[in-house]
């Protein structure tokens, strides 16, 4: 990148961090305007008066505090149950060889590609045959089945780093595989384990389209499809508290991604590499 | 039992038993059947949900597209054979959306990477203000897609939008309306799709740019290279399997995406931005089609995996030469 001389080089980082940054100080600033200011045509990020009450008014529609309440629980469930049931499955791609091995990360591939929107129409019917359409049991079950890929991948690439020679001298301490996995590996891989939980509420929290599908009564809903019924209704007039609305969304995720900063790349790579 | 403590790891003369040796195979056998139990105790509760949430729905899904289901009370439906796809080869609207989607698959894919190398560059090229750059770059990634929707909704309104303001005051029209116009809603949301997933890509990319080693860039510079030409002869040949990668994901995940596109103009105006997710979501849920919808899903996938791979083999293809020069 020597081509282009360091202040051109600034100005071209200066254009970048303004097309990234720009639309959420934007939406900051929209959340504490009032409706007036929204509608004429000033760009100032600073608003003429700190409209504060937006934030209350948007606490205060019952909607966005329920279906936030609903988010929280089919994240936590999901998270929780994605990394209990991923642990020993993620040992055991991460060290067994042969066909298990490659049918797992076979699947984990193929998972990928398959768009939803296929899926979607006979989980459809399969959760309404087990009682659980239009249910936070069944949204949260349906979360849990679709993070798997993406954590057992991340923790297989965690386990892959733990040493083999570990787990050998606690066997040869007489434990049980069992007990050598829950007294020696899984807690060396406390901070992986935390890194993907945290992925996996974010990817709950923030989950749209198995969310839309599946969950009828307003009651049922998660806060992206509030928000999103917001935005069809009231919200083209209540510009302001859409907006705040909005900023309070998005803070959870912003702030576990803050806090994953430097695991993005080692996480999602450990599991390249190695594998 | 005891508690192993570090050190047992200076002991790498592990004491196990050398394979195949005489009297020891029918223990090892033995042994070989209590692991593989032990690994199907331990894959089970993952397999489950697998099972019964996803290759479940996958196998029901394509069975469906061969039927007449209707997303009704009572399902009562009979196989049908092909005709779902008799049926869509002269169904204008859905090759149209397909079109769209392609369209809008293939340049946030394109942009995303030129973007993402863009920015990549510099950040990999010592420049100050990496931390702010990067915790910048996380918010587009982390935000809810709803989230993000409503925000660019804001940023492209017609009445009071920054865009509209900026362009009113260097004297260009400033009342577009971006996403309602037939000749900018597609452009618009492309942008928005770019916004979205250029950071992703941004930090796998500066990811493989940190392990080309420093040794390579310093010889090209000795022998008089050019930025540009150091760039096609030693950043892009090192870093062509990780964007190969990256653009394969991409590519899959902006095909399927729904929630931006959805909520930013639910497919309108007049369909301009109908992308074959939405179109098939359509046909499921609001007109109820079940059957004809799979089939369409079929098609999607059919395309995805054609598209996939034509790339992955050219990709693979230009390997070969390379390392056969």
């Amino acid at each position: 990148m020597r081509a282009l001389t360091r202040p051109a080089r600034y100005l071209a980082l200066a254009a970048y961090l303004f097309f990234l940054g720009f639309p959420l100080l934007w939406l900051i600033s929209a959340s504490v305007k009032s409706s007036a200011e929204l509608n004429s045509l000033s760009v100032s990020l600073l608003p003429d008066q700190w409209h504060w009450e937006n934030y209350t008014q948007a606490l205060e529609r019952q909607g966005i505090v329920r279906s936030a309440g609903n988010s929280l629980v089919v994240a936590l469930v999901s998270t929780a149950l994605v990394i209990v049931i991923a642990l020993p499955a993620s040992y055991v791609l991460a060290r067994m060889r042969g066909k298990v091995r490659l049918a797992g990360i076979s699947w984990i591939l193929v998972s990928q590609v398959f768009p939803v929107v296929l899926v979607i129409l006979p989980l459809f019917l399969i959760l309404r045959t087990l009682g659980l359409a239009d249910s936070l049991t069944g949204l949260t079950l349906v979360h849990t089945t679709y993070m798997l890929p993406f954590a057992l991948w991340m923790l297989q690439g965690y386990v892959s780093a733990v040493p083999v020679e570990l787990e050998e001298a606690g066997a040869m301490d007489g434990a049980s595989r069992f007990t050598v996995l829950r007294t020696i590996v899984f807690p060396l891989l406390a901070p992986g384990i935390v890194a993907t939980a945290m992925f996996g509420f974010v990817a709950s929290w923030n989950e749209f389209f198995f969310a839309l599908v599946l969950l009828q009564s307003p009651e049922n809903y998660t806060l992206p499809i509030t928000l999103k019924m917001f935005v069809g209704g009231e919200g083209k007039v209540a510009l302001g508290p859409l907006a705040a609305g909005a900023v309070l969304a998005a803070i959870p995720s912003i702030v576990f991604f803050s806090l994953l900063r430097r695991k993005l790349t080692s996480g999602l790579m450990a599991g390249a590499v190695k594998g | 039992m005891s508690t192993p403590s570090l050190t047992t790891r200076s002991t790498p003369d592990s004491p196990v038993t050398p394979p195949g040796r005489g009297p020891a195979r029918r223990a090892r056998s033995a042994r070989v059947r209590a692991r593989r139990r032990e690994a199907i105790a331990l894959v089970l509760p993952s397999l489950i949900p697998i099972l019964v949430l996803s290759v479940a729905p996958l196998v029901v899904g394509i069975a469906l597209a061969f039927t007449d289901a209707r997303l009704v009370r009572r399902p009562d439906y009979d196989v049908v054979g092909l005709e779902n796809f008799g049926r869509l080869t002269d169904n204008p609207l859905f090759w149209e959306s397909l079109r769209i989607g392609m369209i809008w698959t293939v340049s946030v894919t394109l942009l995303q990477l030129v973007a993402a190398m863009g920015l990549a560059l510099l950040l990999n090229s010592g420049l100050r203000l990496q931390g702010l750059t990067r915790v910048l770059a996380l918010v587009p990634w982390a935000m809810p897609p709803v989230v993000v929707a409503i925000m660019w909704q804001m940023i492209y309104s017609a009445n009071g939008g920054p865009l509209n303001a900026v362009l009113d005051t260097v004297g260009l029209p400033g009342d577009v309306n971006w996403l309602g116009n037939f000749s900018t809603a597609l452009p618009a949301v492309i942008l928005v799709g770019v916004w979205v997933g250029m950071p992703q890509t941004t930090v796998t990319l500066l990811a493989g740019l940190q392990q080309i080693p420093a040794e390579l860039h310093e010889a090209a510079a000795v022998d008089g290279a050019g930025a540009w030409r150091r760039f096609t002869a030693v950043t892009w040949p090192s870093l062509r399997p990780i964007a190969t990668s990256i653009t394969s994901l991409n590519f899959i995940w902006n095909f399927n995406s729904f929630a931006l596109v959805y909520v930013l103009t639910e497919g309108g105006p007049g369909g301009r931005t109908m992308v074959p997710v939405l179109f098939v979501y359509l046909e499921a849920f609001k007109n109820r089609n079940l059957g004809y919808a799979a089939a369409m899903g079929v098609v999607l996938v059919l395309v995805i995996v054609t598209v996939l791979a034509l790339y992955l083999r050219s990709q693979f293809r230009h390997d070969s030469t390379e390392k056969a020069r």
